[in-house]
């Protein structure tokens, strides 16, 4: 490590400079009993903690084998036993001791997300697609129902208990039973009643008062109540919290055929597109269930023509700004960096504390902020600096590009500014000396001389500062948020997207349909990039050699 | 990334420069500005473009008006009503937001700081199978910011949520503890070239008076390597502080969100008309994050040349 080197000579340092081996000397030996004393406190924290470790885990298996979640619950298991070994055991294990913590960390939220990613790329998750088939089948059955015409009409009650709420329902029989959306109906003991035999109350339940109910309307008539444990036999629904009627489904799905059957005969099968469809695919059933559908994402990207050409448009985008953002903070930073290197300037320390500021400034608001300024109705730059122009700065493609190069040209260059200065100042003023003996002129010292020099240490910094434009969300969505959008997709995608923004609008946007397979998709289209650049970056810089 | 050992660069003194001796000359005005006059019309005008956005900010925050459009005449009146609505409205409840930011980063950072400080020790102290392959792991792994899978981290979180519902979507931990899986990484690396300046002859003296591993650890090296363990802590923090992309798919619930994710929620919901009030949040949110970096500047350089880039 270059930066602050130099071993550093502390009082431990100096204390054990003079000492000889044997543990004879009085001060030694109470410094062995002292790490004597808090080697046992080490020992009893590590039990504990460990004890505290492995009952969360236990916790943790328990809870995952009621969901039956197989998977996760034995990689648990695994994991738990592997630390447990791992610090339960002598100082073979030692560095596991210290790396555990740490990878397991990376192994569950940076590497584990990379696999998870590629998986779900291989899904239709998303919206309308985010669960079982089973699921889907009970949710369709659900909300396909519609009153009974001849439904006879069930008094009930509104009951609460723990922020749940029940139906306590009289038949027209004189029944009393009681149930809520997850619960079918069941019959209810010794009911209090009013004077008519309605049931209004039931022990270990609250009764909803009229202004209870008026301010739960909302969550009251979404419930349906089941009437029996079987979906087909419908649901109870109240529209006024006082008299119910029986709702059932208009479609009825059979479960030998796997298809669904609406009251005018019309047959909904599965299309093996996670979803129920006519035969005909013109009408679907909401909501679909997640299956694999193979390449289909990535040829979606790739040919669907809402997509293929804004994905292409996006991705050269993309390059054009992670390149134009480094060579042009890299040419101001170095540029400022050679004027403001000069022995004998005055005031050199001030103007290098406020030309570095914006580095210090957070990214997200400099986004905010330059997008206030470039507002081309009433924004600082076309108001006053413009005279009242109508500069379309962040709205016109081109004109949004360049503006989004110039905003992080200035929040970048103070970066470039600092290493340049710093490799600048590690250069010997010798090689200035040697070449103006030799008669070069200050251009040809700098072009041959210094420059090549300076290159030689931050080009890998220049790799890294494209990865890292790369994929510069803060500055883009910030500032544009992508727009400009494009006319020719119904996609939220614009002239300013890089990739990353437009994994994250088509993932979690608000206008459409979320698509987390699609974006995973895309996520894993720009993992291989960067992986292909870095390859060949680190290949040419040989940064990765002096590892030993 | 691309931690690099080799890289020749010093953190930036400003006494580095070292004055030469010039001969005196009578003072010349051609020749001053042949020499230093056009280096001082540059300078002027790049910190006039550097400062003016800030001093835009500072005014906007002081002018209550409140719109964009008001903002342009800089510093026309001076008035903090805007930093007295920000604590007041409750439906920009900025107070929360400030805080929120704050608790998040400062465990983030300091569990990063632990993490890294325990793996950069294994990997500088202890020779073992897998070491120079984990180190070059590392510097790999952080090529892929952990943000490109944020559809994988959204679907894990609410899937952990399910068994245990205080690490899953909408908590603070849970973002917390995504923040932890980038831990290791660059902040090992940076960490791991200091840890290998201090002497090994410092652990075996200790080990000889009976210490165990854990003592050198806590005790001895940890002490040593503080300045590397401020840098990473910082630097982990001013990152925390501005992350947008995890935080604001994983805090949907408006008093559980951070600066960034809340910020932002409110000045694109009627960008014009919230602007004062948004520049005083920004002006309050930036300074300490300024301050800290204009004070320890000359450390997170040297961190930053060797690690990481902004």
């Amino acid at each position: 490590m270059a930066t602050s080197a130099s071993p550093q000579k502390s009082p431990v340092d100096r204390e054990l400079a003079g000492r000889s081996v044997m543990t004879t000397d009085p001060h030694q030996l109470r410094a062995a009993a002292g790490f004597r004393r808090s080697g046992l406190v080490a020992v009893i924290s590590k039990i504990l903690l460990l004890g505290l470790f492995d009952a969360f885990s236990l916790s943790l298996i328990f809870a995952m084998a009621g969901l039956h979640l197989w998977v996760p619950l034995i990689a648990t298991i695994v994991i738990t036993l592997l630390i447990n070994w791992i610090y339960l055991g002598k100082s073979k294990r030692l560095p596991g001791k210290y790396l555990t913590p740490g990878v397991v960390f990376l192994l569950v939220f940076q590497i584990f997300v990379v696999f998870f990613s590629g998986y779900i790329a291989f899904t239709n998750y998303g919206d309308g697609h985010n669960s079982t088939k089973a699921d889907a089948i009970g949710a369709i059955t659900v909300a396909a129902q519609k009153r009974v015409p001849d439904s006879p009409t069930y008094a009930v009650a509104i009951l609460q208990k723990d922020g749940k709420f029940f139906f306590l329902v009289t038949d027209p029989a004189g029944k009393v039973s009681v149930g809520s959306s997850t619960d079918p109906l069941t019959a209810a003991s010794n009911p209090q009643r009013d004077g008519t035999g309605q049931a209004n109350g039931l022990a270990g339940y609250d009764t909803l008062t009229l202004d209870q109910v008026l301010a739960a309307q909302e969550a009251i008539t979404a419930i349906a109540v089941p009437l029996t444990a079987n979906p087909a036999d419908g649901t109870l629904r109240t529209d006024d919290a006082s008299s119910a009627y029986l709702y059932t489904s208009d479609l009825s799905y059979d479960r030998r055929a796997d298809t669904f059957t609406n009251g005018s005969g019309v047959v909904y099968r599965d299309d093996g597109k996670g979803e129920f469809a006519t035969a005909d695919g013109t009408k679907k059933l909401s909501p679909g269930w997640k299956i694999d559908v193979g390449f289909e994402n990535f040829a979606k990207a790739f040919t669907n023509p809402q997509l293929s050409g804004p994905l292409l448009r996006v991705a050269i985008w993309t390059f054009v700004f992670a390149l134009a953002s480094v060579a042009l903070t890299f040419a101001l930073g170095l540029f400022l960096a050679l004027v403001l290197n000069h022995p004998t300037l005055r005031g050199k320390k001030i103007y290098r504390v406020l030309v570095v500021l914006p580095y210090a400034f957070p990214v997200y608001l400099s986004g905010l902020v330059w997008a206030g300024l470039l507002n081309p109705q009433f924004g600082f730059v076309n108001q006053v600096l413009f005279g009242g122009a109508q500069i379309p700065w962040l709205t016109a493609p081109l004109l949004a590009q360049f503006s989004v190069i110039l905003v992080n040209v200035w929040l970048g260059y103070p970066y470039m500014f600092l290493v340049c200065t710093g490799a600048l100042q590690s250069l010997p003023e010798e090689l200035n000396e040697a070449a103006r003996v030799d008669g070069a002129s200050p251009w040809r010292a700098l072009r041959s001389i210094k420059l090549p020099l300076l290159l030689v240490s931050i080009a890998p910094l220049l790799i890294a500062s494209f990865a890292f434009n790369f994929n510069n969300f803060n500055v883009i969505y910030m500032l544009t948020r992508g727009w400009p959008r494009f006319s020719d997709t119904t996609f939220d995608i614009g002239s300013t997207d890089l990739l990353i923004t437009m994994v994250y609008k088509v993932a979690f946007g608000s206008g459409g349909a979320r698509d987390y397979g699609l974006a995973s998709a895309l996520s894993i289209v720009i993992f291989l990039l960067i992986a292909t650049i870095s390859v060949i970056a680190f290949r040419r810089t040989k940064a990765l050699e002096d590892i030993n | 990334m691309t931690t690099h050992t080799e890289i020749p660069i010093v953190p930036i003194v400003p006494d580095a420069d070292r004055p030469r001796h010039y001969a005196k000359r009578p003072f010349r005005l051609s020749r001053w500005v042949r020499d230093a006059g056009w280096r001082h019309l540059i300078a002027i005008i790049a910190v006039i473009f550097a400062v003016f956005p800030l001093l835009y900010v500072v005014s906007a925050s002081l002018n209550p008006a409140g719109s964009l459009v008001g903002s342009n005449q800089l510093f026309a009146t001076i008035n903090f009503a805007n930093y007295f609505a920000l604590f007041t409205n409750p439906e920009q409840p900025y107070a929360l937001w400030f805080v929120n930011s704050l608790v998040i980063s400062l465990i983030t950072s300091l569990a990063t700081v632990f993490l890294g400080a325990m793996a950069a020790y294994a990997f500088s102290r202890m020779r073992f199978l897998g070491r120079r392959i984990g180190l070059l792991a590392l510097i790999l792994i952080q090529m892929f910011p952990q943000f490109l899978a944020v559809v994988a981290l959204f679907l894990l979180l609410s899937a952990i949520g399910e068994v245990v519902p205080a690490l899953g979507l909408g908590t603070q931990l849970g973002l917390i503890f995504v923040y932890l899986g980038g831990a290791l990484g660059v902040n090992t690396y940076l960490m791991y070239g200091f840890f290998s300046t201090v002497p090994i002859s410092i652990d075996e003296a200790a080990k000889i008076d009976g210490a165990s591993h854990a003592q050198i650890f806590f005790g001895i090296i940890l002490r040593l390597v503080a300045p590397i363990l401020a840098v990473v802590g910082l630097l982990s923090f001013i990152a925390t502080t501005g992350e947008y992309v995890l935080a604001s798919i994983m805090l949907t619930d408006p008093t559980r969100q951070t600066l960034a994710v809340g910020l932002y929620s409110f000045v694109s919901q009627a960008f014009s008309n919230n602007w004062s009030i948004f520049a005083a949040g920004a002006v309050l949110a930036a300074i300490p994050v300024m301050i800290v970096f204009l004070l320890l500047q000359k450390y997170i350089v040297g961190g930053l040349t060797a690690g990481s880039v902004k």
